[in-house]
């Protein structure tokens, strides 16, 4: 009790300012979701293994720091897809195809680096530019559909996933210059093709990392300061409301589909051109028909984000923390399945974290400012009264 | 000023209620006595504190001092069910019904007559009927709420009450959504409510309806008791200066004025319903000039909705031609009828007014956040949109809890809506549509909307009004145009016509040849 009311007087001065401001309640509801994914993973591993529990849990929460420089590589495919659903999402859009914009966009960097011949210094530049057309073709044919005949995004951009997969392999299996058939995988990628290396020793971090946080932060200020972020959430939030002021919806749609899905081909050409630690390597496409990960990954990435380009930032890099943790805590004896699951619970729980949201605002009110909550209410039935 | 009449035998009395929220005292030291049998209307404005108390009276808070009484006995109301228990019913504004259950599941929802876990619908069933022959309330216990009208709604909540036994009927402004001919028909079914012993709390800012039935009115303003009158003892104009604190004026302030030229033109439209694909509109024609209020009239659902949708481009027409000064926009897009010279109140404007999760000041610039004066190269010039914001909210009025950047949903209904007139008032416009302004708007805000739309009309705009509110269309149009089942049955001028004959245009029983509007005014 004593514990309690040193924190009530503690939260009573600004509980106000604290729990009515957005950007710190979902901030706090993503720690939220952490928090209780992490317990659960944890109990998870000790149903698995419970001798090594201990060690391995530290090594998923904590491994991380050993590898930096891995943390940013392997963030900055999720970071994209990340960015793009939660782009997507602003305008009430679910773009669930970020794997097949990120596969198209894998695949068309490839091309331009294998089958283009251009001057070293902008060939990578090119490729990644190619990566993020050929993402956005595959965002926009959902886009017109939902648009012009009002099909789900949902249904259209899921098939995408598939159709834009199985066109992949075929292509990249037909293209004998890019394709190694007794290795399953394409060719390595001459290195002027590969996007400049950071230089961190043992990673394969590269300038991509450094890219999608800029084109996050230009993401944020297009949402917040431009014309265009300005119709595109008023459309998220309310589309009749837009119509009525004349926006022009369909267009809109069309656009945000297209940057969402070169968004996520951006994301493939980061992935594939990016720079091999053992020289005279690279990253190669295997064509064995799987969806790509990193695009739902996205949507994990994005949910945890709060579909904030800011907030994606740090949610992609924190995804990539844990995941990079897990692989370490194989080292211990723990199968990588369970790693994933594990994983799976904290992305599992952070797609809960705006009900935990309100549920946790509900409960510091409810214990600590009651009669602000009944504030609430009360205005909510005066505005009631009032329709 | 205060006057308390007394005479014994109350079956609730709520004494010295106070109620507090954090900076607001919701209810100040209030009592309310309400007699057997009669009908008790609470007046007043929007935050006056109506709602609050009754969410005491129901069990929905709970008062920091003051007591119930019931039949002299204190009682103790947690929760709703508590309330339901001692006989209080309550008719909430916002209909709480299943919309694809039946009338009649919806009636013994959470009171089912069963028997072995099976329910036992024929008892039911033989209850509702017996109750809503009794009283009046024609129902269809096996149609589905979804496909019922919203009067048939409220009749539905009514005898969920009645089905409960309860003996204190609270009706949370249940007129706000009715008819003319509904209104007129409730009010008889309260009577007979009354005559029958019950006793009814009635919830309104209409005060025609007190006058009408009420015995007695207890008026609220800003949390506070200003007094309980015996209806048969005061007039419209005591009650209202009791609710709001001044005098309002009834009758619209309206200078003669000649209209000038024709601003507003729509020939032989007609639009198909988007749900079942059959005509709503049928070849309407009207002008609308410079300097003059039109007001279209009528029962909700013949035609007004659609008819502004394809006027506004919500909607397109089948066919006909519109006419904005002289330009074609049958089809033009919204935003080239808005830079035309359109503004538009509309209907709903939490669907289509506003952007509920959006600040104040980014749904002032709603209609205006592409001109040169608030953007520059596709970047939103913040600081002159708050700037715009802080001068229509001092022009207009527009109260807030933290001025510009109130996220609006937060907003007071009046307050919300005052702000889409500030936003299309102010933009440049040459007409103005206004569909059902008032709507569940408090007298203060309607005087004030009236106010306003007039000014437009004396600033020699054209005003295009739709309006379900008799009195609103006798007060401030100047010409009315009677529409019915999607056609125009008769123009009316409000000087010379009645309410009585505006009800038989409305009801259908009535209508004129419409006579061909001479086309010699176009271009």
């Amino acid at each position: 009790m004593q514990e309690r009311n040193s924190l009530l007087n503690k939260t009573k001065f600004n509980l106000k300012d604290i729990t009515d401001n957005s950007v710190f309640s979902s901030f706090l509801s993503a720690l939220l979701a952490i928090f209780l994914g992490l317990i659960f993973g944890f109990i998870v591993m000790l149903v698995a293994a419970p001798a090594n529990a201990l060690t391995g849990f530290r090594l998923i929460v904590l491994g991380g720091f050993r590898r930096i420089g891995d943390v940013f590589y392997f963030a900055t495919p999720i970071l994209m897809t990340g960015l793009s659903v939660g782009f997507a999402f602003k305008m009430g859009l679910f773009n669930i195809g970020a794997s097949g914009q990120y596969t198209m966009g894998m695949f068309f960097a490839l091309y331009v680096g294998f089958m283009w011949d251009l001057p070293d210094s902008i060939h990578w530049i090119v490729a990644c530019i190619a990566g993020f057309i050929g993402g956005m073709l595959w965002g926009i044919i959902p886009g017109l559909f939902k648009a012009l005949l009002n099909v789900n995004e949902v249904i259209t951009s899921i098939m995408f996933n598939y159709i834009g997969m199985y066109l992949v392999d075929m292509l990249i299996q037909g293209n004998s210059v890019m394709y190694v058939s007794d290795k399953t995988r394409t060719r390595y990628l001459p290195a002027e093709v590969q996007i400049p290396s950071l230089g961190i020793p043992n990673s394969n971090v590269n300038l991509g990392i450094i890219l999608a946080i800029i084109i996050g932060i230009i993401l944020y200020i297009v949402l917040q300061k431009t014309i265009f972020g300005y119709e595109l959430k008023a459309t998220g939030y309310n589309r009749f409301a837009s119509e009525y002021a004349g926006m022009k919806g369909k267009r809109n749609i069309i656009i945000t589909m297209a940057i969402a899905g070169g968004l996520s081909g951006l994301g493939g050409a980061f992935a594939i051109l990016a720079p091999s630690a053992i020289a005279g390597s690279s990253m190669t496409y295997e064509p064995i028909n799987i969806i790509a990960a990193n695009g739902f990954n996205g949507i994990a990435v994005a949910l945890l984000g709060n579909a904030h380009p800011i907030g994606t930032i740090f949610s992609a890099v924190f995804i990539s923390h844990i995941q990079r943790g897990g692989t370490l805590a194989s080292l211990v004896g723990y199968k990588p399945e369970i790693i994933d699951v594990v994983i799976a619970v904290i992305i599992y729980f952070s797609a809960f974290s705006m009900i935990m949201n309100s549920a946790f605002i509900g409960f510091i009110k409810r214990h600590f400012g009651k009669g602000k909550k009944d504030f609430d209410d009360n205005m909510d039935n005066e505005i009631k009264e009032a329709e | 000023m205060v006057k308390v009449v007394d005479m014994g035998d109350y079956i609730i009395e709520m004494l010295n209620i106070t109620k507090k929220f954090p900076g607001v005292v919701a209810n100040d030291n209030i009592t309310l006595k309400l007699k057997r049998g009669e009908i008790h209307a609470l007046l007043g404005e929007n935050g006056a504190g109506k709602s609050t108390l009754m969410s005491v009276l129901f069990g929905l808070y709970q008062p920091d001092s003051g007591e119930i009484r019931k039949n002299g006995q204190v009682v103790k109301i947690n929760n709703p069910n508590d309330a339901n228990a001692l006989g209080i019913g309550m008719v909430h504004q916002h209909f709480k019904l299943v919309e694809i259950f039946t009338v009649l599941e919806n009636i013994i929802l959470g009171v089912e007559p069963s028997k072995m876990g099976f329910i036992q619908k024929n008892e039911a069933r033989k209850k509702v009927m017996e109750l809503s022959e009794k009283y009046g309330l024609r129902v269809d216990p096996d149609a589905y709420i979804e496909d019922i009208t919203v009067g048939m709604q409220q009749r539905v909540e009514i005898l969920k009450m009645l089905y409960r036994d309860n003996e204190i009927l609270i009706f949370d402004e249940p007129t706000a959504v009715l008819t003319p001919q509904e209104i007129r028909e409730l009010l008889q079914i309260m009577k007979g409510f009354a005559r029958e012993g019950k006793s009814i709390l009635f919830i309104t800012h209409k005060l025609n309806e007190i006058m009408e039935v009420a015995d007695r009115c207890t008026v609220l303003r800003k949390g506070k008791l200003i007094g309980t009158v015996n209806v048969k003892d005061t007039t419209k104009e005591e009650l209202s200066r009791m609710m709001v604190g001044r005098d309002i004026s009834f009758s619209v302030n309206k200078k003669e004025k000649k209209p000038g030229k024709v601003v507003l033109s729509v020939r032989n439209l007609n639009v198909v319903s988007k749900i079942h694909g059959k005509n709503v509109v049928k070849n309407v024609s009207f002008d609308v000039r410079a300097g003059e209020i039109v007001c279209i009239a009528g029962i909700d659902g013949n035609g007004q909705t659609e008819i502004v949708n394809a006027i506004t481009g919500l909607e397109k027409p089948t066919s006909g031609k519109i006419m904005l000064n002289g330009h074609d926009i049958t089809r033009a897009s919204i935003r080239e009828r808005s830079i035309r010279g359109m503004s538009h109140i509309p209907e709903d404007r939490h669907k289509h007014g506003l952007v509920l999760d959006y600040k104040l000041e980014e749904n002032l610039v709603l209609q205006r956040y592409w001109q040169p004066e608030f953007q520059n190269r596709g970047f939103i010039k913040f600081d002159s949109v708050r700037k715009y914001a802080e001068k229509l909210i001092e022009k207009f009025d527009i109260r807030s809890g933290q001025g510009p950047v109130t996220i609006v949903r937060s907003m007071s209904g009046g307050n919300q809506q005052k702000a889409i007139i500030a936003r299309e008032i102010d933009k440049d416009h040459d007409l103005l549509i206004a569909v059902q302004p008032t709507r569940g708007l408090d007298i203060g805000a309607i005087e004030y909307v009236h106010k306003q739309l007039v000014e437009r009309r004396d600033a020699g705009k054209a005003v295009l009004l739709v309006s379900l509110e008799l009195d609103e269309v006798m007060d401030i149009s100047d010409r009315i145009l009677v529409i019915y089942e999607g056609e125009i049955v008769g123009e009316l001028n409000p000087k010379t016509t009645t309410m009585e004959e505006l009800g038989l245009y409305m009801s259908g029983a009535k209508r004129d040849v419409v006579k061909e509007i001479n086309d010699a005014g176009e271009e």
